[in-house]
Protein backbone atom coordinates (compact mmCIF):
# COMPACT_ATOMS: atom_id res chain seq x y z
CA UNK A 1 0.00 0.00 0.00
CA UNK A 2 1.36 3.41 -0.96
CA UNK A 3 1.46 6.44 1.28
CA UNK A 4 -1.62 8.56 0.66
CA UNK A 5 0.35 11.80 1.05
CA UNK A 6 3.20 11.27 -1.42
CA UNK A 7 2.02 8.21 -3.35
CA UNK A 8 5.67 7.20 -3.60
CA UNK A 9 6.79 5.35 -0.52
CA UNK A 10 5.04 2.42 1.13
CA UNK A 11 2.69 3.45 3.93
CA UNK A 12 3.88 2.13 7.27
CA UNK A 13 1.70 4.09 9.67
CA UNK A 14 -1.91 3.01 9.70
CA UNK A 15 -4.80 4.56 11.56
CA UNK A 16 -8.48 3.97 11.63
CA UNK A 17 -10.64 6.93 12.51
CA UNK A 18 -14.22 6.20 13.39
CA UNK A 19 -16.56 9.12 12.75
CA UNK A 20 -20.19 8.49 13.62
CA UNK A 21 -19.70 4.80 13.22
CA UNK A 22 -18.08 5.29 9.82
CA UNK A 23 -14.51 4.11 9.52
CA UNK A 24 -11.92 6.17 7.69
CA UNK A 25 -8.50 4.72 7.11
CA UNK A 26 -5.38 6.73 7.07
CA UNK A 27 -2.09 5.41 5.67
CA UNK A 28 1.15 7.36 5.48
CA UNK A 29 4.88 6.74 5.26
CA UNK A 30 7.34 7.76 7.96
CA UNK A 31 8.91 10.45 5.80
CA UNK A 32 5.60 12.21 5.34
CA UNK A 33 4.72 11.74 9.01
CA UNK A 34 8.04 13.38 9.85
CA UNK A 35 7.49 16.23 7.43
CA UNK A 36 4.13 16.90 8.96
CA UNK A 37 5.90 17.37 12.27
CA UNK A 38 4.80 14.14 13.80
CA UNK A 39 7.36 11.93 15.44
CA UNK A 40 8.02 8.30 14.73
CA UNK A 41 7.13 5.46 17.03
CA UNK A 42 10.02 3.91 18.86
CA UNK A 43 12.23 6.96 18.56
CA UNK A 44 13.14 9.01 21.61
CA UNK A 45 10.51 11.61 20.82
CA UNK A 46 7.80 9.10 20.16
CA UNK A 47 5.20 9.42 17.48
CA UNK A 48 2.72 11.89 18.69
CA UNK A 49 -0.77 10.47 18.52
CA UNK A 50 -1.57 13.72 20.31
CA UNK A 51 -0.96 15.85 17.26
CA UNK A 52 -3.33 13.67 15.30
CA UNK A 53 -5.84 13.92 18.10
CA UNK A 54 -5.48 17.63 18.48
CA UNK A 55 -6.33 18.00 14.80
CA UNK A 56 -9.56 16.19 15.49
CA UNK A 57 -10.29 18.29 18.56
CA UNK A 58 -9.60 21.58 16.83
CA UNK A 59 -11.88 20.63 14.00
CA UNK A 60 -14.53 19.79 16.53
CA UNK A 61 -14.36 23.13 18.32
CA UNK A 62 -14.24 25.27 15.17
CA UNK A 63 -17.33 23.73 13.62
CA UNK A 64 -19.43 23.68 16.73
CA UNK A 65 -18.55 26.98 18.40
CA UNK A 66 -20.73 29.08 16.07
CA UNK A 67 -23.94 27.32 16.90
CA UNK A 68 -23.49 26.83 20.62
CA UNK A 69 -23.60 30.52 21.57
CA UNK A 70 -22.11 31.82 24.83
CA UNK A 71 -21.05 28.53 26.32
CA UNK A 72 -18.55 27.76 23.58
CA UNK A 73 -16.05 25.06 24.43
CA UNK A 74 -13.29 27.67 24.74
CA UNK A 75 -14.94 28.83 27.98
CA UNK A 76 -14.77 25.42 29.58
CA UNK A 77 -12.12 25.15 32.25
CA UNK A 78 -11.18 22.49 34.79
CA UNK A 79 -11.52 23.99 38.26
CA UNK A 80 -9.04 21.53 39.75
CA UNK A 81 -6.00 21.88 37.52
CA UNK A 82 -6.90 25.03 35.57
CA UNK A 83 -6.65 23.50 32.13
CA UNK A 84 -8.96 25.09 29.57
CA UNK A 85 -10.69 23.17 26.80
CA UNK A 86 -8.66 25.15 24.29
CA UNK A 87 -5.41 24.00 25.91
CA UNK A 88 -6.71 20.47 26.02
CA UNK A 89 -7.52 20.53 22.32
CA UNK A 90 -4.00 21.79 21.52
CA UNK A 91 -2.18 19.30 23.75
CA UNK A 92 -4.50 16.36 23.21
CA UNK A 93 -4.06 15.47 26.86
CA UNK A 94 -6.03 16.05 30.04
CA UNK A 95 -4.46 17.84 33.00
CA UNK A 96 -6.05 15.87 35.81
CA UNK A 97 -8.82 13.32 36.45
CA UNK A 98 -11.36 16.13 37.06
CA UNK A 99 -10.91 17.46 33.51
CA UNK A 100 -13.11 14.55 32.42
CA UNK A 101 -15.99 16.08 34.40
CA UNK A 102 -15.47 19.69 33.39
CA UNK A 103 -15.11 18.87 29.69
CA UNK A 104 -17.76 16.17 29.80
CA UNK A 105 -20.20 17.93 27.48
CA UNK A 106 -17.56 17.89 24.74
CA UNK A 107 -16.21 14.39 25.16
CA UNK A 108 -18.81 12.07 23.66
CA UNK A 109 -18.03 13.02 20.03
CA UNK A 110 -14.30 12.72 20.68
CA UNK A 111 -14.57 9.28 22.27
CA UNK A 112 -16.90 8.16 19.50
CA UNK A 113 -14.26 9.08 16.97
CA UNK A 114 -11.32 7.57 18.78
CA UNK A 115 -12.95 4.47 20.23
CA UNK A 116 -16.29 4.15 18.45
CA UNK A 117 -17.86 4.21 21.88
CA UNK A 118 -18.37 6.52 24.86
CA UNK A 119 -18.84 4.27 27.88
CA UNK A 120 -16.63 1.91 29.88
CA UNK A 121 -17.67 -1.72 30.16
CA UNK A 122 -14.43 -3.20 31.45
CA UNK A 123 -12.77 -3.76 34.80
CA UNK A 124 -14.01 -1.96 37.90
CA UNK A 125 -11.59 -1.21 40.74
CA UNK A 126 -12.62 -2.45 44.17
CA UNK A 127 -11.94 0.72 46.14
CA UNK A 128 -13.20 3.50 43.88
CA UNK A 129 -15.61 1.59 41.66
CA UNK A 130 -17.86 0.06 44.34
CA UNK A 131 -21.06 1.75 43.20
CA UNK A 132 -20.56 0.73 39.60
CA UNK A 133 -20.05 -2.87 40.64
CA UNK A 134 -23.39 -2.85 42.46
CA UNK A 135 -25.09 -1.09 39.55
CA UNK A 136 -23.88 -3.75 37.13
CA UNK A 137 -24.98 -6.45 39.56
CA UNK A 138 -28.46 -4.89 39.68
CA UNK A 139 -28.60 -4.74 35.87
CA UNK A 140 -27.71 -8.42 35.63
CA UNK A 141 -30.34 -9.36 38.21
CA UNK A 142 -32.97 -7.34 36.36
CA UNK A 143 -32.21 -9.18 33.13
CA UNK A 144 -32.43 -12.48 34.95
CA UNK A 145 -35.74 -11.43 36.54
CA UNK A 146 -37.19 -10.57 33.10
CA UNK A 147 -36.29 -14.05 31.89
CA UNK A 148 -38.14 -15.62 34.78
CA UNK A 149 -41.18 -13.43 34.13
CA UNK A 150 -41.22 -14.39 30.45
CA UNK A 151 -41.09 -18.04 31.47
CA UNK A 152 -43.83 -17.40 34.07
CA UNK A 153 -41.58 -18.46 36.95
CA UNK A 154 -42.97 -15.84 39.26
CA UNK A 155 -41.63 -17.18 42.50
CA UNK A 156 -38.06 -17.01 41.26
CA UNK A 157 -38.73 -13.55 39.82
CA UNK A 158 -40.03 -12.30 43.16
CA UNK A 159 -36.93 -13.56 44.91
CA UNK A 160 -34.74 -11.63 42.50
CA UNK A 161 -36.93 -8.53 42.88
CA UNK A 162 -36.27 -8.59 46.63
CA UNK A 163 -32.55 -8.92 46.06
CA UNK A 164 -32.63 -5.98 43.65
CA UNK A 165 -34.55 -3.82 46.15
CA UNK A 166 -32.06 -4.63 48.87
CA UNK A 167 -29.09 -3.67 46.67
CA UNK A 168 -30.80 -0.46 45.53
CA UNK A 169 -31.49 0.49 49.13
CA UNK A 170 -27.86 -0.11 50.08
CA UNK A 171 -26.75 2.13 47.25
CA UNK A 172 -28.93 5.08 48.24
CA UNK A 173 -27.86 4.77 51.87
CA UNK A 174 -24.18 5.18 51.01
CA UNK B 1 24.93 3.99 42.68
CA UNK B 2 21.60 2.55 41.59
CA UNK B 3 21.30 -1.11 40.79
CA UNK B 4 21.85 -1.33 37.06
CA UNK B 5 22.19 -5.06 36.62
CA UNK B 6 19.31 -4.77 34.15
CA UNK B 7 21.51 -3.02 31.64
CA UNK B 8 24.38 -5.48 31.78
CA UNK B 9 22.94 -8.46 29.97
CA UNK B 10 21.09 -8.08 26.69
CA UNK B 11 18.54 -10.85 27.07
CA UNK B 12 15.99 -10.69 29.84
CA UNK B 13 15.44 -14.00 31.62
CA UNK B 14 11.81 -13.97 30.53
CA UNK B 15 12.93 -14.16 26.87
CA UNK B 16 14.91 -17.38 27.31
CA UNK B 17 12.17 -19.94 27.63
CA UNK B 18 10.67 -21.83 24.75
CA UNK B 19 7.21 -20.54 24.03
CA UNK B 20 4.33 -21.40 21.76
CA UNK B 21 4.64 -20.10 18.20
CA UNK B 22 7.91 -18.38 19.08
CA UNK B 23 9.24 -18.97 15.58
CA UNK B 24 6.80 -16.27 14.44
CA UNK B 25 5.69 -14.39 17.54
CA UNK B 26 8.64 -12.91 19.37
CA UNK B 27 6.91 -11.50 22.41
CA UNK B 28 3.60 -10.49 23.95
CA UNK B 29 3.15 -7.43 26.07
CA UNK B 30 0.29 -5.92 28.06
CA UNK B 31 0.50 -2.45 29.49
CA UNK B 32 -2.11 -0.82 31.67
CA UNK B 33 -2.27 2.85 32.60
CA UNK B 34 -3.55 3.96 36.00
CA UNK B 35 -3.66 7.25 37.89
CA UNK B 36 -4.15 8.26 41.49
CA UNK B 37 -7.24 10.19 42.54
CA UNK B 38 -7.03 13.90 43.36
CA UNK B 39 -3.64 14.50 41.78
CA UNK B 40 -2.86 16.14 38.43
CA UNK B 41 -1.42 13.87 35.72
CA UNK B 42 2.40 13.92 35.49
CA UNK B 43 2.43 16.54 32.71
CA UNK B 44 0.90 19.14 35.05
CA UNK B 45 2.08 17.83 38.41
CA UNK B 46 4.37 20.03 40.49
CA UNK B 47 7.66 18.61 41.59
CA UNK B 48 6.21 17.99 45.04
CA UNK B 49 3.14 16.25 43.63
CA UNK B 50 5.14 13.93 41.41
CA UNK B 51 7.38 13.14 44.36
CA UNK B 52 4.30 12.23 46.36
CA UNK B 53 3.16 9.90 43.58
CA UNK B 54 6.57 8.26 43.49
CA UNK B 55 6.62 7.85 47.26
CA UNK B 56 3.13 6.41 47.52
CA UNK B 57 3.62 3.94 44.70
CA UNK B 58 7.07 2.73 45.73
CA UNK B 59 5.86 2.34 49.33
CA UNK B 60 3.54 -0.41 48.07
CA UNK B 61 6.60 -2.57 47.42
CA UNK B 62 6.89 -3.20 51.15
CA UNK B 63 3.61 -5.13 51.11
CA UNK B 64 3.58 -8.82 50.34
CA UNK B 65 1.13 -8.64 47.44
CA UNK B 66 3.84 -7.89 44.92
CA UNK B 67 6.36 -10.30 46.43
CA UNK B 68 5.02 -13.31 44.57
CA UNK B 69 6.22 -11.83 41.30
CA UNK B 70 9.79 -11.83 42.53
CA UNK B 71 11.80 -9.08 44.05
CA UNK B 72 11.29 -5.66 42.53
CA UNK B 73 14.16 -3.24 42.09
CA UNK B 74 13.54 0.48 41.97
CA UNK B 75 15.49 2.59 39.52
CA UNK B 76 15.12 6.35 39.59
CA UNK B 77 15.49 7.73 36.10
CA UNK B 78 17.41 10.80 37.25
CA UNK B 79 20.11 8.56 38.72
CA UNK B 80 20.78 6.67 35.49
CA UNK B 81 23.28 7.75 32.88
CA UNK B 82 22.24 8.23 29.25
CA UNK B 83 23.51 4.87 28.02
CA UNK B 84 21.80 2.89 30.78
CA UNK B 85 18.55 4.67 29.99
CA UNK B 86 18.94 3.86 26.32
CA UNK B 87 19.61 0.18 27.06
CA UNK B 88 16.46 0.00 29.22
CA UNK B 89 14.52 1.45 26.29
CA UNK B 90 16.08 -1.05 23.88
CA UNK B 91 15.04 -3.88 26.21
CA UNK B 92 11.51 -2.41 26.32
CA UNK B 93 11.73 -2.07 30.11
CA UNK B 94 11.03 1.67 29.98
CA UNK B 95 9.50 3.90 27.34
CA UNK B 96 11.47 6.61 25.51
CA UNK B 97 9.06 9.06 27.08
CA UNK B 98 10.03 8.03 30.62
CA UNK B 99 13.73 8.15 29.74
CA UNK B 100 13.57 11.66 28.34
CA UNK B 101 10.83 13.70 29.81
CA UNK B 102 9.66 12.51 33.16
CA UNK B 103 10.02 14.32 36.46
CA UNK B 104 10.49 12.03 39.44
CA UNK B 105 10.26 9.17 36.99
CA UNK B 106 11.12 5.70 38.16
CA UNK B 107 10.76 2.11 37.13
CA UNK B 108 10.22 -0.97 39.26
CA UNK B 109 11.61 -4.05 37.55
CA UNK B 110 11.08 -7.65 38.63
CA UNK B 111 14.07 -10.00 38.91
CA UNK B 112 13.40 -11.78 35.64
CA UNK B 113 12.48 -8.48 33.95
CA UNK B 114 9.06 -9.77 32.93
CA UNK B 115 7.29 -7.06 34.91
CA UNK B 116 8.19 -3.41 34.75
CA UNK B 117 6.20 -0.69 36.43
CA UNK B 118 6.77 2.85 35.24
CA UNK B 119 6.00 5.71 37.59
CA UNK B 120 5.37 9.28 36.44
CA UNK B 121 5.43 8.48 32.77
CA UNK B 122 2.47 9.97 30.86
CA UNK B 123 0.32 8.47 33.62
CA UNK B 124 1.16 8.02 37.28
CA UNK B 125 1.40 4.27 36.91
CA UNK B 126 2.04 2.04 33.93
CA UNK B 127 2.21 -1.65 34.63
CA UNK B 128 3.80 -3.69 31.89
CA UNK B 129 4.07 -7.46 31.59
CA UNK B 130 6.19 -9.15 28.96
CA UNK B 131 6.02 -12.78 27.87
CA UNK B 132 7.87 -14.67 25.13
CA UNK B 133 5.93 -16.00 22.15
CA UNK B 134 2.19 -15.74 21.77
CA UNK B 135 1.11 -15.43 25.40
CA UNK B 136 -0.97 -12.29 25.36
CA UNK B 137 -3.59 -13.90 27.64
CA UNK B 138 -0.97 -14.83 30.21
CA UNK B 139 0.52 -11.33 30.08
CA UNK B 140 -2.94 -9.86 30.60
CA UNK B 141 -3.77 -12.10 33.53
CA UNK B 142 -0.56 -11.20 35.28
CA UNK B 143 -1.04 -7.48 34.61
CA UNK B 144 -4.50 -7.68 36.19
CA UNK B 145 -3.14 -9.35 39.33
CA UNK B 146 -0.40 -6.77 39.72
CA UNK B 147 -2.98 -4.04 39.11
CA UNK B 148 -5.06 -5.48 41.98
CA UNK B 149 -2.00 -5.55 44.23
CA UNK B 150 -1.48 -1.81 43.71
CA UNK B 151 -5.18 -1.05 43.91
CA UNK B 152 -5.38 -2.65 47.35
CA UNK B 153 -3.32 0.26 48.69
CA UNK B 154 -4.24 3.35 46.63
CA UNK B 155 -7.39 4.92 45.21
CA UNK B 156 -7.33 5.00 41.42
CA UNK B 157 -8.90 7.79 39.37
CA UNK B 158 -11.98 6.02 38.04
CA UNK B 159 -15.30 7.19 36.65
CA UNK B 160 -18.40 5.00 36.32
CA UNK B 161 -19.01 6.08 32.75
CA UNK B 162 -15.48 6.59 31.42
CA UNK B 163 -13.62 3.91 33.34
CA UNK B 164 -9.98 4.42 34.31
CA UNK B 165 -9.08 8.04 33.71
CA UNK B 166 -5.87 8.58 31.78
CA UNK B 167 -3.86 11.55 30.64
CA UNK B 168 -4.44 10.78 26.97
CA UNK B 169 -7.98 10.27 25.66
CA UNK B 170 -6.76 7.33 23.59
CA UNK B 171 -6.15 5.24 26.74
CA UNK B 172 -9.31 5.97 28.75
CA UNK B 173 -11.59 3.11 29.79
CA UNK B 174 -9.56 -0.02 30.31
CA UNK B 175 -6.27 1.88 30.11
CA UNK B 176 -4.98 -1.25 28.46
CA UNK B 177 -2.72 -1.67 25.47
CA UNK B 178 -1.95 -5.25 24.49
CA UNK B 179 0.60 -5.89 21.79
CA UNK B 180 2.30 -8.72 20.05
CA UNK B 181 5.61 -8.52 18.20
CA UNK B 182 5.64 -10.66 15.07
CA UNK B 183 8.36 -11.66 12.62
CA UNK B 184 6.70 -11.90 9.20
CA UNK B 185 9.39 -12.27 6.51
CA UNK B 186 7.43 -14.64 4.26
CA UNK B 187 4.41 -12.35 4.13
CA UNK B 188 6.74 -9.49 3.20
CA UNK B 189 8.57 -11.53 0.53
CA UNK B 190 5.33 -12.73 -1.04
CA UNK B 191 3.90 -9.18 -1.03
CA UNK B 192 0.89 -10.17 1.05
CA UNK B 193 1.82 -8.07 4.04
CA UNK B 194 -0.02 -4.87 3.14
CA UNK B 195 -3.24 -6.67 2.40
CA UNK B 196 -3.08 -8.42 5.74
CA UNK B 197 -2.07 -5.36 7.71
CA UNK B 198 -4.85 -3.28 6.25
CA UNK B 199 -7.34 -6.02 7.12
CA UNK B 200 -5.99 -5.95 10.66
CA UNK B 201 -6.53 -2.21 10.92
CA UNK B 202 -10.19 -2.72 10.08
CA UNK B 203 -10.88 -4.68 13.22
CA UNK B 204 -9.74 -2.04 15.69
CA UNK B 205 -6.07 -3.00 15.79
CA UNK B 206 -3.02 -1.00 14.76
CA UNK B 207 0.18 -2.20 13.25
CA UNK B 208 3.52 -0.58 13.27
CA UNK B 209 6.90 -1.55 11.99
CA UNK B 210 9.92 -1.59 14.21
CA UNK B 211 12.25 1.24 13.50
CA UNK B 212 16.01 1.30 13.43
CA UNK B 213 18.24 4.32 13.41
CA UNK B 214 16.99 5.30 9.99
CA UNK B 215 13.40 5.95 9.11
CA UNK B 216 12.48 2.64 7.50
CA UNK B 217 10.83 -0.33 9.13
CA UNK B 218 13.47 -3.01 9.34
CA UNK B 219 13.86 -6.66 10.13
CA UNK B 220 10.34 -7.69 9.08
CA UNK B 221 9.16 -7.07 12.62
CA UNK B 222 5.63 -5.82 13.20
CA UNK B 223 3.88 -4.88 16.38
CA UNK B 224 0.15 -5.43 16.46
CA UNK B 225 -1.88 -3.85 19.21
CA UNK B 226 -5.38 -2.81 20.16
CA UNK B 227 -6.38 0.72 19.24
CA UNK B 228 -9.61 0.89 21.22
CA UNK B 229 -9.65 1.06 25.01
CA UNK B 230 -13.21 2.27 25.64
CA UNK B 231 -16.42 0.33 25.07
CA UNK B 232 -14.87 -3.13 25.06
CA UNK B 233 -14.02 -5.34 28.01
CA UNK B 234 -10.42 -6.33 28.60
CA UNK B 235 -11.32 -9.92 27.75
CA UNK B 236 -12.85 -8.85 24.41
CA UNK B 237 -9.78 -6.80 23.54
CA UNK B 238 -7.45 -9.68 24.37
CA UNK B 239 -9.52 -12.26 22.49
CA UNK B 240 -9.79 -10.03 19.43
CA UNK B 241 -6.03 -9.50 19.35
CA UNK B 242 -5.27 -13.14 20.07
CA UNK B 243 -7.64 -14.33 17.34
CA UNK B 244 -6.13 -12.01 14.76
CA UNK B 245 -2.59 -12.99 15.74
CA UNK B 246 -3.42 -16.68 15.32
CA UNK B 247 -4.73 -15.95 11.83
CA UNK B 248 -1.62 -14.01 10.90
CA UNK B 249 0.52 -16.91 12.18
CA UNK B 250 -1.39 -19.23 9.86
CA UNK B 251 -0.87 -16.92 6.88
CA UNK B 252 2.85 -16.58 7.63
CA UNK B 253 3.20 -20.37 7.99
CA UNK B 254 1.53 -21.09 4.69
CA UNK B 255 3.57 -18.35 2.98
CA UNK B 256 6.74 -20.00 4.36
CA UNK B 257 5.62 -23.37 3.08
CA UNK B 258 4.90 -21.93 -0.32
CA UNK B 259 8.30 -20.26 -0.45
CA UNK B 260 9.98 -23.54 0.39
CA UNK B 261 7.98 -25.44 -2.23
CA UNK B 262 8.29 -22.91 -5.02
CA UNK B 263 11.65 -21.28 -4.49
CA UNK B 264 13.68 -23.31 -2.08
CA UNK B 265 16.99 -22.63 -3.81
CA UNK B 266 16.42 -18.89 -3.88
CA UNK B 267 15.45 -18.79 -0.18
CA UNK B 268 18.33 -21.04 0.81
CA UNK B 269 20.73 -18.81 -1.11
CA UNK B 270 19.38 -15.70 0.54
CA UNK B 271 19.60 -17.20 4.03
CA UNK B 272 23.14 -18.51 3.52
CA UNK B 273 24.35 -15.23 2.02
CA UNK B 274 22.98 -13.33 5.00
CA UNK B 275 24.60 -15.78 7.37
CA UNK B 276 27.87 -15.38 5.47
CA UNK B 277 27.74 -11.61 5.58
CA UNK B 278 26.93 -11.55 9.29
CA UNK B 279 29.78 -13.99 9.92
CA UNK B 280 32.44 -12.04 8.01
CA UNK B 281 31.44 -8.41 7.52
CA UNK B 282 33.66 -5.68 8.97
CA UNK B 283 31.01 -2.96 8.91
CA UNK B 284 27.26 -3.36 9.42
CA UNK B 285 24.74 -0.59 9.72
CA UNK B 286 21.71 -1.21 11.89
CA UNK B 287 19.34 -1.59 8.97
CA UNK B 288 21.41 -4.21 7.19
CA UNK B 289 22.06 -6.04 10.44
CA UNK B 290 18.34 -6.22 11.17
CA UNK B 291 17.51 -7.44 7.67
CA UNK B 292 20.26 -10.09 7.68
CA UNK B 293 19.28 -11.22 11.17
CA UNK B 294 15.71 -11.57 9.92
CA UNK B 295 16.92 -13.80 7.07
CA UNK B 296 18.94 -15.93 9.48
CA UNK B 297 16.02 -16.26 11.88
CA UNK B 298 13.87 -17.42 8.96
CA UNK B 299 16.62 -19.84 7.94
CA UNK B 300 16.68 -21.38 11.39
CA UNK B 301 12.89 -21.71 11.42
CA UNK B 302 12.90 -23.36 7.99
CA UNK B 303 15.64 -25.78 8.97
CA UNK B 304 18.11 -24.33 6.46
CA UNK B 305 20.43 -23.40 9.34
CA UNK B 306 20.86 -25.30 12.58
CA UNK B 307 22.14 -22.36 14.55
CA UNK B 308 22.01 -19.82 16.14
CA UNK B 309 19.21 -20.59 18.55
CA UNK B 310 16.14 -18.39 18.71
CA UNK B 311 17.33 -17.15 22.11
CA UNK B 312 20.68 -16.16 20.59
CA UNK B 313 18.84 -14.32 17.81
CA UNK B 314 16.73 -12.43 20.33
CA UNK B 315 19.91 -11.56 22.15
CA UNK B 316 21.54 -10.25 18.99
CA UNK B 317 18.52 -8.09 18.21
CA UNK B 318 19.07 -6.23 21.47
CA UNK B 319 22.88 -6.33 21.48
CA UNK B 320 23.14 -4.64 18.09
CA UNK B 321 21.15 -1.59 19.21
CA UNK B 322 23.15 1.63 19.67
CA UNK B 323 22.77 1.84 23.45
CA UNK B 324 23.85 -1.68 24.06
CA UNK B 325 26.83 -1.41 21.70
CA UNK B 326 28.08 1.55 23.67
CA UNK B 327 27.46 -0.30 26.90
CA UNK B 328 29.54 -3.28 25.66
CA UNK B 329 32.41 -1.43 24.03
CA UNK B 330 32.48 1.64 26.19
CA UNK B 331 32.13 5.35 25.63
CA UNK B 332 30.12 7.35 23.18
CA UNK B 333 30.64 6.35 19.59
CA UNK B 334 29.67 7.88 16.30
CA UNK B 335 27.65 5.99 13.71
CA UNK B 336 30.71 4.70 11.86
CA UNK B 337 32.25 3.27 15.00
CA UNK B 338 28.96 1.70 15.96
CA UNK B 339 28.73 0.00 12.55
CA UNK B 340 32.20 -1.44 13.06
CA UNK B 341 31.52 -2.68 16.59
CA UNK B 342 28.14 -4.05 15.54
CA UNK B 343 29.85 -6.19 12.90
CA UNK B 344 32.51 -7.27 15.38
CA UNK B 345 29.94 -8.26 17.98
CA UNK B 346 27.88 -10.29 15.51
CA UNK B 347 31.02 -12.02 14.18
CA UNK B 348 31.98 -12.99 17.72
CA UNK B 349 28.51 -14.19 18.53
CA UNK B 350 28.13 -16.26 15.37
CA UNK B 351 31.74 -17.43 15.46
CA UNK B 352 31.21 -18.95 18.83
CA UNK B 353 28.37 -21.03 17.46
CA UNK B 354 30.05 -22.14 14.24
ZN1 LIG C 1 4.57 9.61 2.04
ZN1 LIG D 1 -8.14 19.12 35.34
Amino acid sequence: MLCQECNMRPATLHFTKIVNGEKTEFHICETCAKEKGEMLPGTPNGFSIHSLLSGMLDFDSSTKSHSSGHTGPQNLQCKDCGMTYTQFSKLGRFGCPSCYQYFDSRLDPLFKRVHGSTGHVGKVPVRTGGRLKVKRQIDDLKKEMQQHIVQEEFEAAAELRDQIRKLEKEMTEE
Amino acid sequence: MPNIRFTEKPLSDWMRGDAEDSEIVISSRVRIARNLQHLPFPMLATNQQSEEVLQRLTDILQYDDLGRFGTFHTLKISELDEIDKQVLVEKHLISPNLANESRNGAVLISDDESVSVMINEEDHLRIQCLYPGCQVREAWERAMVIDDAFEAHVDYAFDDRRGFLTSCPTNVGTGMRASVMMHLPALVMTHQINRILSAVSQVGLTVRGIYGEGSEAVGNLFQISNQITLGQTEAEIIENLHGVVLQIIEHERSARERLMNESMLRITDRVMRSFGILSYAAVLDSKEAAQRLSDVRLGVDLGILERPSIAAMNELNVMTQPGFLQKSFGDKMNTGERDMYRAKLIRQKLGSTL
